[in-house]
């Protein structure tokens, strides 16, 4: 089992850095599947996460200049590791001027993610900056657990309002109760609710738009006789909503979300190259 | 200084004004020597030698804001008032406006740390922004960084990792500066010393401010390491304790030579997981939930020699994260703080006493 990479490009390295700083607010520990074309972060959906689960997605192509992986087995050629992705995201905060970037995985005195950085210095030779970053090597026979999940049957899919908008809405509402109901309908119309004892407050949008399913594959398309105005909706902890939205450091070409109602609601936040799925389950 | 400690101590002397402070377990110790020649006037008075201590915070508060300082004071005059107890600091500011501020101080003895420069074996010296770029790299709630004399002449900068914390899951962090980065490198190769980074950044960030090069002289683990600054008018002096760890030294992999931090990209043989990933597949046992976490075991040696002797000075039940006060070797002070007197100032608070037990 090996991993190589290396950046170069500034940009493509304030990029990742940028997605790992987002994946990093989201999750303690997740994890890192390596194939040979693409990178993922992801979160199962465990007790112990209270139920959320992400999976984000990067083409390994957008971002390192070199990438070389040889995974478990010829068949199986792909590394499944368990990190805490902060430890990723400062290790590459202080990367910002760096002549390069490389990645390797060792196994010194247990298995770690070495992340090696060349700064620039005023002497001869570059200055370098190493971090250990331990890792968790998973084993094959638990790599069933980390299948990509699939969308779910949902009522309605629309498309979010802008998030800086959605942010500051959700960052207001979280001091005054734990959790939100959020509601939309497939006219483009969307509430944000929170009640307590004392107030209730509803934030509406409109004019949102609704995302064309398509219905080839048949089930993702909500029944074709729906109600236009029939709000489809789910309470969920407003502090894992929050967690999202604080997290985007840049505005996604795309965002949606897919409301079953009662039961979950699925962001897809997409960019060029990097797409990020977030499950939140609705409370009983 | 107000990153050290809670007192202040001031001494005028013949060659200057010297501000000095201590930390609570006596771990670090620091002193600004200012030369007559800095100041407009410097003139001693009776009795002479006069050494007293005021609140940090009281003594900063008058300099609160910098900024509107630069802009609004046209003078600053300090003087001592031995009769009525007070350290009068008067702000001559701008429109004919004076600030005055009376400080209760303490009399008190000497405060002094034991330490020798010239029987230190390794020196370096380099401007304060490359060393200040160095630790940019640590976070900063990091406690303890080990310096390190590397192969090829390289500097290391490693973030300690104590064996509260478990080695495997701390992400270690290490920094290689050339020796030409340096203005001056005269150091034992394969040496290294571990200290606090928090009074160390607090002396950087002086450094930075007033461009000075920063000298750091270091002996064997034990004994404090100095670092210095020097300019015309001003002599500065960190002392820090440092960890007493020779055994964890030993197996420091700059000591040996380690070829595998050599930070060239060279092929490392031992990044080849797969015997590792085969081993840990027949120790696990079925039945086991299943969780991605996965227990790891070292296959190699272990790290830490359980039969050190500073086992005896590690706190029982020890919070992960507490500074490890009682490992490092208190500094040696000349001589006793005497714990209040006959000459306390009746209004003033007593903090906290100063006694041989304290360490």
């Amino acid at each position: 089992m090996r991993f190589r990479a290396k950046i170069v490009d500034l940009a493509c390295l304030n990029h990742f850095s940028r997605v790992v700083n987002t994946i990093a607010r989201l999750a303690k520990t997740c994890t890192l599947r390596l194939t040979i074309s693409k990178l993922y972060f992801i979160l199962s959906d465990k007790v112990a996460n209270g139920g959320v689960s992400m999976w984000c997605e990067l083409c390994q192509g957008n971002f390192f200049d070199e990438f070389q992986m040889e995974g478990v087995a010829t068949e199986h050629n792909e590394i499944y590791l368990e990190l805490v992705p902060e430890n990723l995201s400062r290790a590459l905060k202080t990367a910002q001027s760096a002549k390069a970037v490389k990645m390797k995985l060792t196994n010194k005195h247990c298995p770690c993610l070495r992340v090696a950085v060349e700064l620039p210095s005023l002497s001869s030779s570059s200055r370098i900056v190493t971090h250990d970053i331990p890792v968790g090597v998973i084993p094959r026979r638990l790599w069933n657990d980390f299948r990509e999940p699939s969308v779910p049957d949902f009522d309605v899919s629309i498309y979010l309002p802008v998030l800086k908008t959605m942010k500051s809405v959700v960052e207001r509402m979280k001091n005054l109760s734990n959790s939100i109901v959020i509601e939309a309908n497939l006219n483009g119309e969307m509430n944000l609710k929170i009640e307590t004892d004392l107030v209730s407050v509803t934030t509406h949008f409109k004019d949102l738009g609704n995302p064309p399913w398509a219905s080839e594959d048949g089930c993702p398309s909500s029944a074709p006789d729906r109600d236009l105005e029939s709000m489809a909706e789910a309470r969920i902890d407003i502090k894992k909503l929050q967690q999202l939205l604080a997290g985007q450091q840049v505005n996604p070409t795309k965002a949606l979300c897919n409301i079953v109602s009662k039961r979950i609601v699925h962001f897809i936040l997409l960019h060029e190259d990097v797409s990020l799925q977030y499950f939140i389950p609705a409370l009983a | 200084l107000s990153r050290i400690g809670d007192e202040l101590y001031l001494e005028p002397t013949d060659s200057g004004l010297s501000l000095r402070s201590v930390n609570s377990s006596r771990s670090a110790f620091a002193s600004f020597l200012f030369a007559p020649l800095f100041f407009q006037l410097y003139q001693l008075g009776e009795p002479q030698p006069f050494r007293c201590k005021v609140l940090m915070k009281s003594f900063l508060g008058v300099f609160r804001s910098l900024p509107s300082l630069e802009k609004t004071v046209g003078k600053c005059l300090i003087l001592l008032k031995p009769s009525a107890n007070r350290l009068v600091l008067q702000l001559h500011c701008k429109y004919g406006v004076t600030k005055t501020h009376n400080l209760a101080f303490q009399e008190c003895e000497r405060l002094q740390a034991v330490f020798d420069i010239q029987h230190c074996a390794s020196s370096l010296c380099a401007p304060a922004r490359v060393l200040a770029e160095a630790v940019v790299h640590f976070p900063q709630t990091l406690a303890e960084v080990t310096l390190g004399a590397g192969p090829g002449g390289k500097i290391s900068l490693r973030n300690y990792v104590e064996d509260e914390m478990e080695p495997k899951k701390t992400m270690v962090t290490e920094l290689w500066l050339a020796e030409d980065e340096f203005q001056r490198v005269a150091v034992t190769p394969g040496s290294s010393i571990t200290f606090c980074l928090k009074e160390f950044r607090g002396l950087l960030t002086f450094a930075e401010a007033s461009n000075l090069p920063l000298t750091i002289h270091y002996d064997v683990p034990g004994r404090p390491v100095v670092f210095t600054l020097d300019d015309a008018v001003l002599e500065v002096h960190l002392v820090l304790a440092t960890l007493l760890d020779p055994k964890r030294d030993l197996q420091c992999p700059t000591a040996n030579g380690g070829v595998s931090h050599l930070p060239l990209p060279s092929d490392d043989l031992t990044d080849d997981l797969e015997s590792y990933m085969i081993a840990m597949e027949t120790e696990e046992e079925p039945g086991v939930p299943p969780s991605p976490t996965f227990p790891l075991q070292t296959q190699g040696p272990t790290q830490s020699d359980p039969e050190e002797e500073e086992e005896e000075e590690e706190e029982e039940g020890a919070v992960p994260g507490t500074p490890p006060h009682k490992k490092f070797r208190s500094l040696f002070f000349g001589s006793v703080l005497t714990p209040g007197g006959p000459s306390l100032a009746p209004t003033q608070e007593v903090l906290a006493e100063d006694s041989d037990n304290d360490c």
